[in-house]
């Protein structure tokens, strides 16, 4: 890291600092925590589309599947849920399973013709009808027991870190499906693939209740740090927040706040120190090979698509872990408040101010983008009740504007992601 | 058995509206083709577009509506339609003008152009949710239906209602007249010939003499057209919220796709493909088998292959099965 960069970092920095002091530290900090898992967003969207130039606008499902991993590994087991209809719902899937694997062994091996075509659809029909079949009796029961306050299989009810890892894998498993089905394809219509897979994933946590709930979310996950009110009763921390002068409800919950920024922090560091080294090994420069010209690589022997299935799953496994660790942070999960413009797209300023193919542009532009989006809306409603100051009160044009500045974060994010494509495409910190 | 009564239903539940939804999602899926031939990207603020020329096709109507002024029996919006063009039309000339031309000029890739795009995406998307807010609008007025299910039984005498509504033939009606329009267009004047050359080819296009610009400018044009009506008729046919708009992206994307990104024709009968495969995979057909089969086989359940949320899914499916086993859509589309 250069000296220009360093400065750059040190004035995001200070930007967090400013709301510190101006503000409060308790504000600035939980804009630090989420722009620590903003940026792991976008260290994973960097490996992809920076190392690889894969075009993954499917952020969202990735970090909804990080999210739906803490509730089945952290959340509290519900025993009766699992002998009600546990195995059923599991044989099901494994039939969904065979029956996709029986359909595309029967399309590779048999020969073109009329007989494949009837033998195909025969098993796709046939295996449709028999997966609802033992699906929904299963479902039903599941969802039966105890539905105001459960009503799904449950997790676990491992320690909530071991999400984190597990968010991975089921954003790594995810991706080896679309991976295989969808990365031969140009990149636009990869983007366009990836863009619904992100919405099915999020129809499937928002409609299948038997696996988290669906609409009626998961809440009281388990945290990985203490609770706020359990430190304001321990007499240790009391006394250790009076010898410093603190008030003990804003310390536990700066205490609180730290240490979610310290675990994340741990987390960011080794994912990018793990990318810088995977981008500097032979590895690293092979994909930068492949990224900038596709025929020579393959001429050289490199298998591109191989390569292009191999660091999509690496890409979406560490988009997974963000997700999981914002599901752990929020301590709920709520498929409803997945949006593509704020899960996908906004990770994706992120990357391309930050400086696509540099992981620490692309950290540098989580951090800078996530406080912005959190802090244009207030920023906006002073200028809007600066400019409205003069007007009458009651009018309708000043209400209309005090209501519309709400608004102003979407278009403020457009106007960067546009300036800074036209006047430094390379981002802030480019690559090397 | 009961042939007749299945048929009606069929026809209510899935033909109408599935006619409808298609001739909306192929208006769509023109713009989207279309800027794909000439500027050779895909537009992801298309949906943003449509939104923003409801919103000024909306807002117009609310003049309209003060001022007194009805369209008779059809919604006042249709009277709007002409005014949220031009306004959308000048909105993406502007856009093209301060934007895309820099990127044209210097002939980036075309993911560049997609990543442009987003920000213009996100732009559109603040400003119509400024203008008009985040609320549904509903803005149809006029006569709501042409046949009403109470009506089409008391003249038939069947069990079963159909209920045609102003909207939905106000709709095909539309996108025929603006899809012939189109065709007549690209077909037989000059202009229009000059940007399928274009499209063909754009540098035999620039050697024979045709102005770049001028092929761009016309197509931003008709795109604006045909998104405003996209918008407009979907609007009047469920309602308006910027949201939905930007969510119809899968389902146009989809349906250009499908067709054939690049081909015009492509498009429509993608849009149709889509409209119908999501109602049919998603309709309870409860009602038409208790009708067709024999009593003692009647289903008792709702024999819904697939919940109504899962509408994404269907045209997501058709799209990966189109694009692994005809990759350039059904109808043969291009490839850039």
């Amino acid at each position: 890291m250069n000296g220009r960069n360093f400065m750059l970092f040190a004035l995001v920095g200070l930007l967090f600092a400013v709301t510190g002091f101006l503000q409060s530290w308790n504000l600035s900090l939980s804009i630090l925590q989420m722009a620590l898992v903003s940026a792991i967003m976008a260290l994973g969207v960097n490996i992809q589309w920076g190392y690889a130039g894969l075009f993954n606008v499917g952020v969202m499902g990735f970090a909804a599947l990080g999210g739906l991993a803490v509730v089945l590994t952290a959340s509290a087991p519900e025993p009766e849920a699992w002998r009600a209809g546990g195995p059923g719902i599991l044989l099901a899937l494994v039939l969904g399973a065979v029956t996709v694997t029986a359909a595309v062994q029967v399309y590779k091996r048999m020969a073109p013709g009329l007989a494949r075509m009837v033998l195909l659809l025969g098993v796709l029909i046939g295996g449709f009808f028999l997966f609802r079949a033992v699906l929904d009796p299963n479902v039903a029961a599941v969802e039966a027991i105890n539905p105001s306050v459960s009503g799904n299989l449950g997790g676990l009810g491992l320690p909530v870190v071991l999400a984190w890892p597990a968010g991975g894998l089921l954003a790594a498993a995810a991706a080896w499906v679309i991976g295989k089905t969808a990365l031969g394809l140009r990149s636009d219509y990869l983007a366009i693939a990836t863009l619904g897979i992100a919405e099915i994933v999020i129809a499937v946590m928002k409609n299948e209740d038997w696996l988290a709930r669906g609409v009626k979310n998961v809440i009281g996950l388990p945290r990985p740090v203490p609770y706020e009110v359990n430190l304001q009763r321990d007499p240790g921390f009391l006394d250790w927040a009076q010898g410093w002068g603190f008030d003990p409800v804003t310390a536990s919950s700066v205490l609180v706040k730290l240490s979610y920024c310290g675990l994340f922090l741990v987390v960011l560091l080794a994912i990018v120190w793990l990318s810088e080294m995977a981008l500097r090994s032979p590895w690293g420069r092979m994909m930068r090979a492949i990224r900038d010209n596709e025929v020579a690589a393959e001429a050289m022997g490199k298998d591109v698509t191989r390569r292009h299935l191999q660091i999509f799953i690496l890409g979406s496994a560490v988009i997974g872990i963000a997700g999981a660790m914002m599901t752990t942070l929020d301590g709920q999960l709520t498929p409803g408040t997945y949006q593509p413009l704020r899960f996908t797209f906004l990770i994706w300023v992120m990357v391309i101010v930050g400086g696509s193919g540099n992981n620490w542009g692309a950290v540098l532009g989580g951090f800078l983008i996530w406080w912005l989006w959190v802090m244009v809306e207030p920023l906006g409603l002073a200028l809007i009740a600066g400019i409205t100051s003069g007007m009458a009160e009651g009018s309708w044009l000043k209400s209309h504007l005090q209501d519309a500045s709400a608004h102003m974060r979407l278009l403020t994010m457009g106007v960067i992601l546009l300036l800074v494509l036209r006047f430094s495409p390379r981002g802030l910190i480019p690559e090397k | 058995m009961d042939l007749l009564n299945a048929l009606v239903a069929f026809l209510n539940f899935v033909v109408v509206p599935a006619t409808a939804y298609g001739a909306q999602l192929a208006l769509g899926a023109l713009g989207v083709t279309l800027i794909y031939g000439i500027l050779r990207f895909s537009n992801f603020a298309h949906g943003d577009t449509m939104a923003l020329g409801t919103t000024a096709a909306i807002l117009m109507t609310w003049g309209l509506q003060a001022a007194g002024i009805s369209f008779g029996p059809l919604p006042t919006a249709l009277l709007a339609l002409p005014f949220a063009i031009a306004v959308t039309a000048l909105v993406v000339l502007g856009t093209d003008r301060v934007v895309y031309r820099f990127y044209r000029k210097r002939k980036v890739s075309p993911s560049i152009l997609v990543i442009v795009s987003l920000g213009v995406m996100f732009v559109m998307n603040g400003v119509t949710r400024f203008i008009i807010g985040v609320q549904d609008q509903s803005f149809a007025d006029g006569e709501r239906f042409l046949v009403t299910a109470r009506g089409f039984r008391d003249a038939t005498g069947l069990a079963e209602g159909l209920a045609i509504r102003t909207t939905q033939v106000v709709t095909v009606v539309v996108a025929v007249i603006a899809v012939a329009l189109l065709f007549w267009f690209l077909n037989r004047t000059r202009t229009g010939k000059s940007m399928r050359a274009y499209s063909d080819n754009e540098d035999l296009a620039l050697l024979s003499g045709i102005n770049p610009e001028r092929v761009v400018a016309v197509t931003w044009i008709i795109t604006a057209a045909l998104a405003t009506t996209a918008g407009v008729l979907y609007g009047l046919d469920k309602s308006f919220n910027p949201f939905t708009y930007f969510q119809l992206l899968l389902p146009i994307f989809a349906s250009a796709i499908v067709g054939g990104l690049g081909n015009p024709l492509g498009a429509i009968v993608g849009g149709f493909v889509i409209a119908f495969s999501e109602v049919t995979v998603t309709y309870a057909w409860k009602k038409v088998l208790t009708y067709i089969l024999p009593d003692s086989l009647a289903p008792t359940e709702l024999v819904q292959l697939m919940s109504t949320d899962y509408k994404f899914a269907v045209s997501f499916a058709i799209l990966i099965l189109v694009l692994l086993f005809m990759p350039t859509g059904l109808f043969k589309g291009k490839s850039v």
